[in-house]
């Protein structure tokens, strides 16, 4: 019984440890594009083209890291669109990202088309697992370094918000609108910047699923990874270093089923998938009274109002 | 009488503006041509941006429009194709268009469909035997309860908890996804369906007959009667007066005495009743049964172009319409152009943004604008 455990325990960290990297990048993303106070469900597009950029680019250049760069550069351009448009007036944001998500990913199917075969230079991995002798052990150990560039991200961006003039800035202009235009700084390009690069990142998570895990360009390579971002954010309350956590927990999810099937537990693999919306709604059922924004959530934030 | 009061009664002029627009009779003929003509520009800004990516890749405009008129309206088979691709658009984009009325951006509408969908097909099952018709019946019942349960609860978590009905809305459709995939893979799974998990099919008898000459199926009607009817419920009744008001100003809604709470609750049901139809339709006239092809992002289509039709529910059925013409060309423009199946989607999300980004040019332009008489 304890071995099951164990087992299930090792594939569902393997599993975490695997796919949360995509929802880490796009979640902070998001959550610097949402802490300006506009909400971007682009980061979907952003995310299936810099996928097929990132494996275009590796293929091309023979450099998986210049992949890498390729698909935040892709996703920058979608996000730079989402932001400009956005500031012009009564254009809504919601809509605007759904229009963006269908942009992008349609782009990246259409030149995407004669990546699908060849086979593009995947990202090193880092084996943190070499002290272990169990095989088990040293798979969930290999991790990208994506993986731990997300993790210093998210402290980096935790530490900017909180002790940096630029932080302050961009938080002032997802909190009042007001207030920021007292201060003279000019909304319109922080959310333009805000927007751009949190769409990078979004870029740079689609670039893991095709240059690390499956590492493979297709069509059917995003689980909409993108769009749950938004409910991964409200989760980790717009904090960047909860949203470590936040993916890790919708990671392992997502590999919660396919673990219980290693030890021959069949029931709920589909299920699972839905326990941390299942979380995410009870944490808002819990936390939200009337008349009360969510605690964290950026005062300007169309979604907030 | 200070001064300063006077001054006061001057600034006061331009306020009241609109009541000077009562004299200005073709000002609601002039609002309508604005509507017309701004997403008319849009239109033809996004045509030509596509041409000039066309051209940037070698193709030819003038040859891809002219393939895209003849897939979607060049004969009467291919004007088939586009309406049945329409049909469930109408239903999913009410889901969002109605809860708009109040102010609500609702974008869970494939929670909806997809659970509707089930319900319905549960419903056939359950009383297989009973005459067609009446079978239908339950399964549309079924269905718009199934959904206006789920799209309900977020309207509810909004006027119960205040929570945001965005974001409610979109974790909810990815948990009746996940259920839903349970479902249709494990407890309610035909045994005999191996490479695609589908519950047992409700039977050829069961499926809705094509409207009589065509290949349409009803479900078409069935969307342009409600598009029609939430038109007159939102234009034409109290209910919808009350809604529009609530949806302007919720504080002056709430100080009407109007049932706010009720309202929105209503609002999201009534959105998520007819998504779960569109669920069911699409069961009953086009897969025979619930599987996987029901996730087809028709709960997302909707979301767009409702926001297009600017959330009138007529303008719905003409937006719906170009939008499942352009879907219908695809395959077409494969076989004669040599362009990738995503080449409708690069064009769909063209006219998207181009006609959402056609929003800030309202009341800009000042013909349009109400005149006073002087």
């Amino acid at each position: 019984m304890s071995g099951a455990l164990a087992t299930v325990a090792v594939a569902m960290l393997a599993g975490s440890l695997r796919v949360s990297t995509p929802f880490l990048f796009v979640s902070l993303g998001e959550c610097l594009t949402e802490k300006s106070g506009r909400i971007n469900l682009g980061n979907e597009g952003a995310l299936v083209l810099g996928a097929m950029t990132a494996y275009a680019v590796s293929f091309e250049s023979g450099n998986p890291w210049v992949g890498v760069l390729g698909g935040a550069i892709a996703g920058m351009l979608l996000g730079g669109l989402h932001g400009a448009l956005c500031s012009l007036t009564r254009v809504n944001d919601i809509a605007m990202g759904i229009a963006l998500m269908l942009a992008g990913t349609g782009l990246a199917f259409f030149f995407g088309k004669p990546y699908v075969q060849p086979s593009a230079p995947l990202l090193p991995i880092i084996p943190l697992g070499f002290w272990s002798a169990a095989p088990e052990v040293r798979n969930a150990l290999a991790v990208s370094p994506l993986f731990l560039i997300g993790l210093a991200l998210a402290v980096l961006l935790h530490w900017l918000f909180r002790a940096t003039r630029v932080g302050l800035r961009i938080r002032i202009v997802g909190d009042s609108e007001d207030a920021a235009r007292a201060m003279g700084l000019s909304i319109d390009r922080v959310r333009l910047l805000a927007t751009a690069v949190g769409s990078a990142l979004a870029g740079v998570g689609g670039a893991f699923l095709s240059l690390c895990y499956p590492g493979s360009w297709n069509e059917g390579l995003s689980s909409g990874q993108g769009l749950m971002a938004v409910a991964l954010v409200v989760f980790a309350r717009w904090n960047p270093l909860l949203c470590v956590v936040a993916a890790l927990l919708f990671g392992a999810a997502g590999a919660l089923g396919p673990s219980l099937q290693t030890v021959g537990i069949r029931w709920g693999y589909y299920l699972f998938y839905a326990a941390p919306y299942v979380v995410t709604l009870a944490v808002l059922v819990a936390t939200v009274h009337s008349g009360r924004a969510l605690r964290g959530m950026p005062g300007a934030l169309s979604i907030g109002r | 009488m200070s001064t300063l009061e006077a001054g006061i009664e001057v600034a006061a002029i331009p306020a009241a503006a609109p009541a000077v627009a009562a004299f200005d009779r073709f000002y609601p003929l002039r609002r309508g041509l604005e509507a017309l003509a701004a997403p008319l520009a849009a239109l033809a800004l996004a045509a030509a941006l596509f041409s000039l990516f066309l051209l940037a890749l070698g193709k030819s405009p003038a040859e891809f429009f002219a393939i895209v008129w003849k897939g979607a309206f060049g004969s009467w088979f291919s004007v088939q194709n586009t309406l049945v691709r329409a049909a469930p658009l109408f239903l999913t984009a009410l889901c969002v268009a109605i809860p708009a009325q109040l102010g609500l951006v609702v974008i869970g509408g494939e929670g909806a469909v997809v659970l509707g969908g089930l319900g319905g097909t549960c419903a056939a099952l359950l009383i297989a035997g009973a005459p067609a018709p009446l079978v239908w019946l339950a399964m549309g019942l079924a269905s718009a309860a199934v959904g206006a349960f789920w799209i309900g609860l977020s309207g509810l978590l909004r006027a119960w908890r205040g929570i945001n009905e965005t974001i409610a809305s979109l974790v909810l459709a990815y948990i009746g996804i996940a259920l839903f995939n349970h479902l249709v893979e494990g407890p309610l799974r035909d045994p005999a369906s191996l490479n695609k998990p589908s519950t047992y099919g409700i039977g050829e008898s069961l499926m809705l007959p094509p409207l009589p000459g065509t290949q349409i199926h009803p479900g078409l009607l069935v969307g342009a009667v409600a598009c029609v009817l939430c038109w007159v419920l939102i234009y034409r009744t109290s209910l919808g007066f009350a809604a529009r008001v609530t949806g302007g100003n919720v504080r002056a809604a709430q100080l009407q005495g109007l049932a706010v709470a009720r309202l929105m609750v209503f609002a999201c049901a009534l959105g998520g009743a007819f998504a779960g139809l569109a669920g069911a339709i699409e069961v009953a006239a086009v897969h025979g049964r619930a599987n996987a092809s029901l996730i087809a992002g028709y709960g997302y289509a909707g979301i767009l172009i409702a926001f297009l039709a600017r959330h009138n529910p007529l303008a719905i059925m003409p937006m719906a319409v170009l939008l499942g013409g352009i879907g219908a060309a695809g395959g077409l423009l494969q076989r004669r152009m040599g362009l990738p199946d995503a080449t409708v989607l690069v064009l769909e999300a063209f006219i998207f943004v181009s006609i959402l980004t056609s929003e800030t040019l309202y009341g800009r332009m000042r013909w349009f604008q109400p005149r006073g008489t002087g």
